[in-house]
Order: C-alpha cells, then structure tokens, then sequence
C-alpha cells in the first residue's frame, strides 16, 4: 500500500519521508544545507511557523515540505522561524524582517498569520506572499490548503468499525471552519461504517500543547470513548490512547511511529507538492494569487499506513477507498453530498446535493453523530 | 540557607553604592553573554557572530530600531503600570488582565460606542476607555484587599483569567467578524481608530504614552507628598497608619492607577498595531511587565531602560533562527539568562556575604544534627 501511494506521487521521491518520519527533526540541520547550487539567481524563499519544527504535527509536515522544496530545486535557498506567536506585533514583525532580508517568496502557515500577511503585503509589493488556511488575498497574496477532510473521511471509515463502545473522543483545537470540517469529514465516515457510532468533541483553544492536548483525550477516555482522532499538533493525544489501550487516529505525520500500537492511521499531509509547484510558478512568471485548494488526487494529502491491528478485511475496505479517492472517482465533494443532517437532525445538505467550495469553507455547524458544541 | 552558606551570612549594604550600582548591572550583562556564548558554541555557532546578528536584526536598521521601538511600548506601559503597585508593595500580577480589559473597553468603542466618530473624538475616547477598563480591573483586587484583606496576588491572577477568556468568548461569539466565515476575531476597525504611527514603520503613538507616563511617574514619586506615602506605606504599614496616611483610600488609588497604566498599554495594542481584537493579543506582556519593574528597580527612568533593551532582545532574537540557523527556542534561553545575571547582580548591590566568627565548634556541628 505504501508502494502504491508513492508511486502516486512520482518524481517527488523526497516524499519518501512519510514513512521514516522521526530521523529529521530540529532545526539545526536544516538550514545549513541551504548553499544554493546550479545555474542562474538564487531565489530566498521563507517559511514562518507556529510550533517548533520538532513538534511532529502541523509544523514538522510544513518544515518536511520545506526540506523537499530545498532538495527539489537546488537554486532556493529556504529559510524559516519558528514558534512565532500568532499576537498582530510579533507575527507581523517576523513576517516583515524575512521582507526586508529579501526574500522572494514567503509562505505563512498558520491560520493567525492571516492579517499580518496581507498588512506587510501591501508594503512589499515585489514579493510574493501565500498564507496557508486562510481565506484573505491580494495582488501578491495567494492562499493555500488542502482537502484534508478526504482521508479523514477513510480515517472515520476505519474508527467506525474499530470501536466498541461507539464513543469516538475528539481532541480539537479551535472551533473555525477548517476543524469543524475536518470533524464533520471524519464523522460522516464513521456513520458510514458504524451509524450507532458518536464522535464527541473536546476544544483545547491551542494548536500546540501537547499536556493539555493528552489531558483532552484523557477525559475522553473517561468518559468512555475507545477511538481518539484529533486536529492538533502534537502526538499527545494518541500517547494517551496507548497508555490506557484505546486506539486513535493521528495528524499530519504518521503518528503510528509514536504510538504504534494505537495508532489506525493519520491523515497526514504532503506540502511540497504544493511548496515546489508555487516556487516553479513564481520563477516561471506563471505565478498568479489564486487560492488553492488541492485534493487526495493533487498529492496534497494521503493517509499514513494503516496499523497492523486492523484487520483485513477493514483494511481491504479502506483501500478500496483510497484508490477511489486517488483516482478522483471520490472527492470531498462526494464525502459533502447530501442528505447530510445537522445535530439536531434537521436536514442541511438535500439528497444528490453536493456542498459548495463558499458552503465547505465557512462551515459552522456539526453533522448529525457529533456530540459537542460550536461556542457563538 | 543558613546550612548551605555555613557561617556566610547576607547583610544588607546600609547604603547602596553609586558606582556598584551602575557597573555591577554592566559586569552582570557581561557574565550573561559569556554564559550564553557557551550556549551557542555548543550548537555549533560563533557567539560573536549571533551577538552582531542580534545587535543588527534589533537596532541595526530602520525596520529593526522601529520594532524594538513598538515592542517596547506594551513593555514600557505595562511594566511601569505594575511598578506602581510595587512601590507599595501590592503585589498586581495582574498586568496581563489589566491589558486585556483596556483593550475589551477601546474596542468596544472602536466597534460599538463611537464607530462613526472622527479621529479627533475617537482616539481619546478609547484613550479613556483604555485607561478605565484597566482602573477597574486594578480596583477590583485593590478594593477586596482594602476592606477584606483579600490576597491581591491571587486575585489579581485569577482575573487575568477572567479577562483573557472574556476577551476569547468575544471574538468567538458576540464580538465575531460576521465576514470572516466563522473565524475568531473582531471586525478591523475604522481607519479614524488607529493611532497616529511614524509611517512606514509601525511606531505609534503608545510609545508617547509610555515615555510620558515614565515623566509623570518619575515626578510623583520624587516630587508628591503622595509618593512619599506610598514609600511609606510599602515599608511600613503601620507606621503609615501612625503618621495618618490614609492606607485604604491609597491601595484603592495606586491599583487604579497600576490597572489604567497595563489598560492603556491594552488599548495602545489594539489601536496601534492590529486594529482589531483577536485571541492572543498579548504574548504575556503582563507578566513580562514585572521582570521589567524589578530589574529596573521600580525607577521610572530604569523602567524605560529595561523594557527597550529586553524589547532589543526580543527582536534580536528573531535573527537566530532566521539568519544563523539555530533553533528559536535559544533566544528565550539567552533572554532568561540575561536577566537571571542582572537579578543576580542585584543581589550584589544591595546585600554583601560577611563571614561571621564561628561561634563554636560544638554548636555548629550541634545545629547538624
């Protein structure tokens, strides 16, 4: 299964990464292979973070495409800075030094970097900004993020068949639209396979906190959950579910090298694919501020390998699955088809409907199968 | 203590010298940047050359001199703000609600109280909001420690709470940008609600702020017989009590002003730089505000000192990781060393190790056991 999904993604053989995910961490190597090679001007590009690049989640999978880009196109020399705090005064600051030291591409990853990007924007007109997750853009401001919901969805297709007490916890950041629907993505895949299930949400209010994040999955544990899936940075919850012999569904790396025994499979994430197809844009003249939005069948997103634990024939379900997703034959598009209910049972998405790019990205409400609340 | 220093004992100097006072702060930073030196070698870099990238990412441009300058304004605000409870020993951990309830209030004018005032009406407007909404949330604890004798530490933490989670549950519920498809954080304000800043950087005009209220601090308490008192009153609330000096009326003044200080860093915050309240505005300035009183010694003048070159620091600091390479999180630990150096050296300033004449031998080895 491995083979397949790397054959997927072909040329981009520093993808190969997903499966040996603990051996480059830190930042200290990282950087120092910067020496620009080849022919023509060396282009800086810059990549700001929100967590440290050890943290094994969100960051390290964006710093994972940050390396690939390096190795891809010898004539980009990256840099970055990260935990840079999401406040308007620091992200701004970074935003604008990385400007100011001339760099020629600058990517934001984090959904709080939004206004600081399209502010320094205005003044760096020459450069070229892309924010990831956000929904603002400019004359030299593009977005970029990924339909991360679609392997979340084969992920709810596995954790519904794995529980047995059908409580599914769910350790999530914050209450905006890219969690809600990454929660929702992953519930209509567990109702799909088990629709006595329940997924019950807990909010954190951090991306990154792996105490609070484990103290999260703990409670719902006690309250009787058996599956843990999280949007989060941190491998904490699913070190939780190990410690107590419960199973979980990871994050954007494959967290099943944490938590092996735990861990059913993550939805993980692929940014180079992206990272190099902006910068070969950028050096084209070709690039222009669009807002991408790129699917399982782009190389964007994917599925870690699933655990040993699930057996065969759920195994066989979910790759038929993922083929089907690969292919294109499945999209989020399919996943967000109607009849879909909300909470409360009331029908939101009519049945042969497909939700809208304008509906899926502002999603505020819970399909039917959560248990938890959207504070307004 | 008295084992580990065996017959050493601290006494306090009867009187602070001048000179110690300014070359033992300059001796302490010295220390700390060989310490940190050692750091970074070890992570394989060359101390001298992260030192001059600092130096360079914080004043060694335009760009850096103006964001060490706007990083110092909530530093500033906030640092003298809990200063002035220091001075009488009331101990406001609180700076970080203070400074979250100063910008709840400012916004609230920005948004909903005044939102179609012209600049002219509205700065000052949120000015006061600004001030009173820190006021209020410095009376808070200074009036249940006035009449109840409540702990105004705990209190003052636990309305930090308060005043972080308020702020949160606006941005995400009331107060939420209706077109920003369900993310957190209020409407950006009209244009008429930012203050003044020194284009094209992003200096404004809190940075006036501070440096005025340093002035005017630095006059009351030199120059006010209502200063005086609250010296008083710090070292001794008894014999405040004996001279006359009106204690109650004085906790409940020196917390408002304490509040209004970190409230109108708050407001300077959100009308300076973001336009807009949003989750995380504040990376901590209110508690960052009490290393900065304490190692300006509670002095206005030292206060202004501190909190530019801690902001130095902090901006500095960026440049480790982006043009050195190294992991961010050395420029916290350089940070934390400095400033254990400097609290240190104080030490020395003020105290000195006198060896005392062994009383006997007998009883030393007594107390062991």
């Amino acid at each position: 299964m491995t083979i397949t999904r790397r054959a997927l993604v072909g040329s981009l053989s520093a993808l190969a990464l997903s499966g040996a995910t603990v051996t480059v961490r830190g930042g200290l190597a990282a950087t120092q292979e910067a020496t620009p090679a080849g022919g023509g001007e060396p282009i800086k590009v810059a990549f700001i973070y929100v967590s440290p690049v050890g943290d094994l989640g969100w960051t390290w999978a964006h710093d994972q495409g940050r390396i690939a880009l390096q190795e891809a196109m010898p004539n980009v020399e990256t840099v970055f800075q990260e935990s840079v705090p999401e406040n308007p005064a620091d992200a701004e600051r970074v935003i604008r030094q990385f400007a100011e030291d001339g760099a020629r591409i600058i990517f934001t990853t984090s959904f709080g970097y939004m206004d600081p990007t399209i502010n320094v924007a205005e003044s760096y007109p020459e450069t070229v900004f892309v924010h990831i997750s956000g929904f603002k853009t400019a004359a030299n401001v593009g977005t970029g993020f990924g339909k991360i919901e679609e392997p979340r969805y084969v992920s709810g297709l596995i954790a519904g068949e794995m529980t047995e007490s059908n409580q599914i916890g769910y350790v999530a950041a914050f209450p905006i639209p890219e969690v809600i629907r990454g929660i929702n993505g992953f519930t209509l895949g567990v109702r799909e396979t088990n629709p006595e299930a329940t997924v019950r949400v807990v909010w954190t209010s951090t991306w990154f906190d792996p105490q609070k994040e484990r103290q999260a999955a703990e409670a719902l544990l006690d309250g009787g959950a058996d599956v843990i899936a999280q949007h989060q940075d941190t491998p904490g919850p699913q070190q939780a579910a190990a410690a107590r012999g419960a199973f979980g569904v990871g994050y954007n790396a494959d967290m099943g090298t944490i938590a092996p025994d735990a861990v059913l499979t993550s939805p993980i994430w692929h940014w180079e694919v992206f990272y190099i197809d902006t910068v070969q844009k950028v050096l084209d003249g070709t690039w222009e501020p669009t807002q991408y939005w790129g699917g399982w069948q782009d190389g964007l997103v994917d599925l870690a390998p699933i655990g040993p634990m699930v057996p065969e024939d759920v195994r066989a379900m979910a790759e038929a699955e993922i083929d089907r997703f690969k292919s294109g034959e499945a999209t989020i598009y399919t996943v967000f088809t109607g009849p879909i209910n909300d909470q409360s049972g009331q029908e939101r998405v009519p049945t042969g409907t497909a939700m809208t790019d304008e509906e899926l990205l502002g999603m505020n409400w819970f399909v039917e199968g959560v248990e938890g609340e959207i504070p307004s | 203590m008295a084992d580990v220093l065996g017959r050493w004992r601290l006494e306090r100097l009867p009187s602070p010298s001048r000179l110690g006072a300014v070359l033992v702060p300059a001796a302490s930073i010295l220390l700390a940047l060989v310490a940190g030196g050692l750091i970074v070698a070890l992570a394989g870099q060359n101390p001298l050359a992260v030192y001059g990238a600092m130096l360079a990412g914080a004043l060694g441009s335009r760009n850096g001199l103006a964001e060490t300058l706007v990083k110092t304004t909530p530093l500033l605000l906030t640092g003298l703000g809990v200063a002035v409870a220091f001075r009488m020993r009331l101990w406001n951990i609180g700076g970080e609600g203070q400074f979250y309830l100063g910008a709840i209030v400012a916004t609230w004018i920005a948004l909903f109280g005044l939102p179609d005032a012209g600049g002219w009406a509205l700065v000052p407007a949120m000015i006061a909001a600004g001030l009173l909404g820190g006021a209020l949330w410095g009376l808070i604890p200074g009036a249940l420690r006035a009449y109840l004798g409540a702990n105004e530490t705990i209190v003052t933490l636990m309305l930090n709470y308060v005043a972080i989670l308020l702020a949160d549950w606006l941005v995400h519920g009331p107060w939420k940008d209706p077109q920003a498809f369900g993310f957190p954080g209020t409407p950006r304000f009209s244009s008429a609600a930012a203050l003044p800043a020194l284009a094209p950087t992003r200096v404004h005009l809190g940075l006036l702020f501070g440096v005025t209220a340093a002035a005017v601090l630095w006059v009351l308490f030199r120059r006010t017989r209502w200063g005086y008192e609250i010296g008083v009153m710090g070292e001794s609330d008894r014999a405040a009590r004996y001279a006359g000096m009106p204690t109650r009326r004085t906790i409940l003044l020196v917390m408002a002003l304490s509040g209004a200080l970190c409230g109108l860093a708050g407001m300077s915050e959100v009308a300076g730089i973001g336009q807009q309240l949003q989750r995380n505005l504040s990376p901590g300035y209110g508690y960052t505000a009490i290393i900065v009183a304490w190692v300006g010694r509670l002095h206005p003048g030292g206060i202004v000192v501190v909190a530019f070159v801690l902001a130095a620091l902090l901006v500095g600091g960026d440049q480790i990781q982006m043009s050195m390479g190294l992991p961010a999180a050395i420029a916290p630990m350089l940070q934390g060393i400095v400033l254990f150096f400097l609290l240190g050296g104080e030490l020395l300033t003020r105290y000195r190790l006198v060896r005392h004449p062994a009383p006997s031998d007998a009883a030393a080895t007594g107390a062991g056991t």
